[in-house]
């Protein structure tokens, strides 16, 4: 079930559009900032109130790589892999990561509290390689600068 | 040197707020197109001023507002600055979103009232988390302050704009996919005809800009065309943001004349190649361009000019390819992205990309074969303009084949000598 407060925000976003529908994408961003992801259920939820099936909502959650349809640690680990990153060394910080958290691309530390991704370009280019960590950017990373900025995040 | 683009970005990363956009002079033009100028005269300065898209096509911004339908006042129409950016090698719209929003809700402003259009949305991608905060601030400013909402200015023209923050997807950017997105939808591009300017945003007539080729627009009303064509080293106006990343000393971001060489940027403003590391080639505006070398390097950076030397200005943000990058290993990391970021419409590009990234991946390790080259020759064309419903796939195959020309003997280096010849174990 949606809480009252989901659903109170995401009655909001509805009145901005013409067509009730058109609220889809910000009603999977409020499930999952309000839970860290969007589980089965609330997909069900929201197609009932949006008058949409359980197949368009999943549809549009599953196209949008922000939208996660699995749990994710408390913090989530963007390191860019995209061109400039690659030829600045993103390699030796994914490396250096994957072997301090013990986890490759895609997964999650036992202990929950980081999932590493690999990202496309974050627009750090100049400052590379860079990554985020939840809302954050850094840039001119190197393997030396990361155990100070994992640090940071419990 | 003008810099009208960038001239209220401050150094401390704060953002210029509308107290002192307004004491720059800011929203003066936009004052003037809702009170004194009528909607065909906006857009006639604008297409006389030869502003050509930001977003990489390069198309005239006149021209396209031009297509409008603006006779019937019930209609409702939609202006949309898209700052989806996620092209790799691309840095340039974050900095006017982060530093000068006001600029940006002006140039909407202005085309607002050209097209008649009562609202407009700022889609923004996802990891332009500072970006959000500071366009989000700044348009409660300017509803605040009577720029934005009813009777603005104390016309009767009325104008709602707000923010729109992306889940992912490079696909996002291309403009369809973009309107699609912002319907709640998959963010699948559509068929074209009809254009947005015809059928967009919710089937009504809607106009995708660029974040940069909004900011253009109240410097144009103010100034006029013949100052604004006067910015530019070209016959193309204005002046552009242009980006260098690599293995250069200074990467970064500066505003320069239209038509300034590549020679000028790689090495009077991006301090020429790190010791120890020399130019092979660059893609002068983005992923989706084509390699240029050596001999391009007095090419101006305008979009007949770089059109001419064989790739496209694309965003203006080049990137460089250091003699210590592997030329294979350079495109595959591209192609690996496009193949992620394909939204699967188009057979083509779904089953052809991912294709093309596992060809690559074995030519990089030492696998491949002479006949690899024929299969990705292949692909160059059948992934090529005209096969596609949008131009994520023909924009994959430039950089692919321009590598095919410039770098091949590096590709067969790979395929003799059973290894790459830039791994060293
Ligand atoms: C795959 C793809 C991605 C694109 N991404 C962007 C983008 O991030 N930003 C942008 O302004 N244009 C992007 N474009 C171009 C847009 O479709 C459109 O041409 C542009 O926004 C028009 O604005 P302009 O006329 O001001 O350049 C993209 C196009 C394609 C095919
Ligand atoms: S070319 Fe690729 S990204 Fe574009 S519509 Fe076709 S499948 Fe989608
Ligand atoms: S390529 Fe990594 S930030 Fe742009």
């Amino acid at each position: 079930m949606l809480t009252e407060h989901e659903i109170k925000e995401i009655e909001k976003e509805i009145a901005l559009y013409p067509v009730k529908s058109a609220a889809c994408i910000e009603a999977l961003k409020i499930v999952q900032q309000h839970r860290g992801w969007v589980p089965d259920e609330q997909i069900k939820d929201i197609a009932e109130l949006l008058d949409m099936s359980y197949e368009e909502v999943d549809g549009v959650a599953t196209f949008y790589n922000m939208i996660f349809r699995k749990p994710v640690g408390r913090n989530v680990i963007y390191v860019c892999n995209s061109v400039t990153c690659y030829m600045m060394g993103y390699e030796s910080i994914y490396q250096t990561l994957s072997k301090k958290l013990g986890i490759k691309w895609g997964e999650t530390t036992p202990d929950g509290r980081f999932t590493l991704l690999p990202n496309p370009c974050l627009g750090d280019c100049d400052h590379a390689p860079a990554m985020m960590v939840n809302h954050d950017h850094y840039n001119r990373l190197t393997p030396e600068k990361l155990d100070e900025i994992l640090e940071k995040y419990k | 040197m003008e810099k009208p683009l960038t001239q209220n970005i401050k150094s401390d990363g704060s953002y210029c707020t509308l107290d002192e956009y307004r004491r720059n002079g800011g929203y003066e033009a936009a004052r003037k197109a809702v009170l004194e100028m009528e909607p065909q005269q906006i857009t006639q300065t604008v297409k006389d001023a030869n502003l050509l898209g930001r977003g990489g096509a390069g198309f005239n911004t006149g021209m396209k507002w031009s297509f409008v339908d603006i006779s019937d006042p019930n209609v409702q129409r939609y202006v949309i600055a898209n700052g989806d950016e996620m092209e790799p090698g691309t840095f340039k719209d974050r900095m006017l979103l982060e530093g000068d929003p006001h600029q940006l809700i002006e140039g909407m402003i202005i085309a607002a009232k050209a097209l008649q259009a009562t609202k407009g949305y700022i889609f923004v991608r996802w990891a332009y988390k500072k970006a959000h905060r500071v366009i989000q601030q700044a348009l409660d400013e300017a509803y605040q302050a009577g720029m934005l909402g009813n009777n603005i200015f104390g016309s009767n023209f009325s104008f709602e704009l707000h923010l729109h923050t992306s889940v992912g997807r490079y696909i996002c950017g291309e403009e369809t996919a973009l309107i699609n997105s912002l319907e709640g939808k998959r963010a699948n591009p559509r068929a074209k005809p009809p254009f947005p300017q015809i059928s967009g945003l919710f089937g009504k007539p809607t106009i995708v800009n660029n974040v940069e080729t909004y900011c253009n627009i109240p410097h144009i009303i103010k100034h006029g065309p013949v100052w604004y064509k006067s910015l530019s080293r070209s016959s193309e106006g204005g002046t552009k943001l242009y980006g260098v990343s690599g293995r250069v000393k200074n990467p970064g971001l500066w505003e320069l004349p239209l038509g300034v060489t590549i020679r000028e940027l790689l090495f009077d403003y991006a301090g020429g190649m790190q010791d120890g590391y020399k130019f092979r080639g660059l893609l002068p505006g983005g992923a989706s361009t084509d390699f240029l070398v050596e001999e391009h390097l007095d090419t101006p950076m305008d979009f007949a000019s770089v059109a001419k030397a064989g790739s496209r200005l694309g965003t203006g943000t080049m990137i460089v390819m250091d003699d210590q990058t592997c030329p294979v290993a350079f495109v595959h990391n591209l192609i690996r992205f496009f193949a992620n970021e394909s939204c699967g419409w188009c057979t083509p590009c779904r089953e052809g990309l991912p294709w093309v990234e596992k060809v690559l991946e074995k030519i990089e390790r030492g696998e491949g074969t002479e006949k690899d080259i024929d299969i990705l020759r292949f692909h160059t064309k059948y992934l090529g303009p005209g096969n596609t419903f949008c131009a994520l796939a023909p924009g994959a195959m430039e950089p692919l084949q321009s590598a095919l020309k410039y770098f091949i003997d590096d590709f067969y280096r790979h395929i003799h000598e059973k290894k790459c010849p830039w791994k060293h174990e």
